[in-house]
């Protein structure tokens, strides 16, 4: 016994390497599990305050192109308004509807929250964006995030009483069900860590013509609102290996410049995943589809 | 000013530079991050014992890591460069106490060429396992190789113009102290 105790003695350095080397692999890959925690909450609340500090200055640097983006999304809603459009037809009357509203209601699918991003990065494989709206104020994990010129930018994946961390489409493990519009097919976009400029579409059948330019949107599959700008196809690479195309998307939403941003709740999503969830377990007990 | 104060002034300021300037540098190339904050690391003074030595620098690690939200990646990297620190020390320095009186590692302190040698090695061996971890969930063999030689080079281009536009007052051992 006691010369256990003298051999931990003489080697106390090494085992205190050992310790913590294991404590910060511990960290590392069970980032996902371990997240939740109150203690990476408080870390996230404490570099959340600085990073609002620091983005405050940061913010006059961003400030023509996040003017410019505004004023684009503006216009093409102004667009949009009753008054640019006028009947030709003489005999236009406005008649009312003797149903003052639609009886069949409507349901609520999507809410929108303001939020700003103060601390952004794109220099590496894996990158995380900041905002300033946390638990607090409604933010929860797997809602989506659109920058203020109607474009994708990420997903939330993290979430402390006032700040939240968003997954940019610019990470190496972000997978998002995306539509090219032209064919109507569906994809899968992700990012390859190479070069922050473009993302890549895979998983669109070799069978459909697509051009350089083609618009790249969400789909209703995703957690993001259906009909959001997510890029436009760059380069199509011929892959002889398979049956689909792979794309080289050029992101429409600047990554560079990100400061206003929109939080979409997908208020449905929950039970979406939990139907997918309950029909796999269903077919897969043989109970049920015997033979 | 205090030693202690000092020291942990230097490892707030290198990692608030690394966190607000280096990592916003506008993307030069997918090899090149640009890494500089554990260089007051490099610089703890030689009396500091190796328990503290591992636990200033897993601290370290994980303040970063916080800020990036890579729990853990950065942490495991500084406590493997703490860990070799005091071997890599022990081979570089005179062993004759007499001649050697200095505080902390500095090119004044050790020389340039042996400085160097202590300043690659330890760079090196940071990327190398840091970017090894993150190479696990993603990337190829050769992309790794590449990154791990960019990111040295460009770290060290950076330490050594530190070393040279900053040149730290020295300071001697005392028998007082």
């Amino acid at each position: 016994m006691r010369n256990i105790f003298l051999f931990i003695s003489r080697y106390r350095t090494f085992f205190t390497f050992l310790i913590l080397q294991v404590v910060a692999l511990w960290f590392l890959f069970n980032y996902n599990r371990f997240h939740r925690t109150k203690f990476l909450g408080i870390a996230n609340e404490i570099t959340g305050r600085i990073n609002t500090q620091y983005n405050k200055v940061e913010d006059y640097f961003a400030m023509k192109a996040e003017n410019q983006r505004l004023n684009r999304l503006n216009d093409s809603l102004m667009n949009l308004l009753p008054q640019n459009f006028d009947t030709p037809d003489t005999s236009y009357r406005l008649v009312k509807d003797s149903v003052a509203y639609d009886t069949t209601g409507r349901i609520r699918q999507y809410v929108w929250r303001d939020a700003k991003v103060i601390y952004n990065t794109i220099n590496f494989q894996k990158n995380y964006i900041q905002l300033n709206r946390g638990a607090n104020q409604g933010v929860r994990d797997n809602m989506s995030v659109i920058s203020s010129d109607g474009s994708a930018v990420g997903v939330v994946v993290n979430v402390s009483p006032n700040y939240s961390v968003v997954m940019s489409l610019l990470h190496v493990q972000s997978k998002r069900s995306v539509l090219l519009k032209r064919t109507g097919s569906m994809g899968i976009i992700e990012w390859d860590g190479k070069n922050p400029h473009y993302l890549v579409l895979r998983n669109i059948p070799r069978s459909d013509s697509v051009v350089v330019g083609d618009t790249v949107l969400t789909n209703v599959f995703s957690e993001f609102p259906p009909g959001f700008m997510v890029g436009r196809v760059a380069e199509v690479v011929k892959d002889k290996g398979s049956n689909f195309h792979i794309l080289k998307i050029r992101p429409s939403a600047n990554f560079f410049s990100l400061q206003q941003v929109h939080v979409v709740e997908k208020l449905h999503l929950n039970e979406q995943k939990e139907l997918l969830e309950a029909t796999r377990k269903k077919i897969d007990d043989p109970k049920n589809f015997p033979g | 000013m205090n030693d202690a104060v000092k020291n942990i002034a230097r490892i707030v300021l290198f990692v608030l530079i690394q966190v607000y300037l280096l990592n916003k540098i506008p993307f030069l190339h997918r090899f090149i991050a640009p890494y500089l904050y554990f260089l007051p690391l490099l610089w703890l003074p030689f009396s500091v014992s190796r328990q503290w030595l591992l636990f200033i620098g897993f601290l370290t690690g994980l303040l970063l890591d916080y800020f990036m939200m890579t729990p853990g990646l950065h942490a495991a990297a500084c406590l493997l460069i703490m860990y070799v620190r005091p071997f890599l020390i022990n081979i570089l320095t005179p062993k004759d106490i007499s001649e050697f009186n200095y505080k902390e590692p500095s090119p004044k302190a050790m020389q340039w060429t042996p400085y160097m040698v202590y300043v690659v090695i330890l760079t090196l061996l940071h990327h190398f396992y840091m970017i090894l971890l993150e190479w696990l969930s993603f990337g190829t063999f050769l992309d790794f190789l590449i990154k791990v030689v960019a990111t040295t080079g460009i770290s060290l281009l950076m330490i050594f113009a530190v070393e040279l536009l900053f040149p730290r007052r020295l300071k001697f051992r005392t028998n007082t102290a």
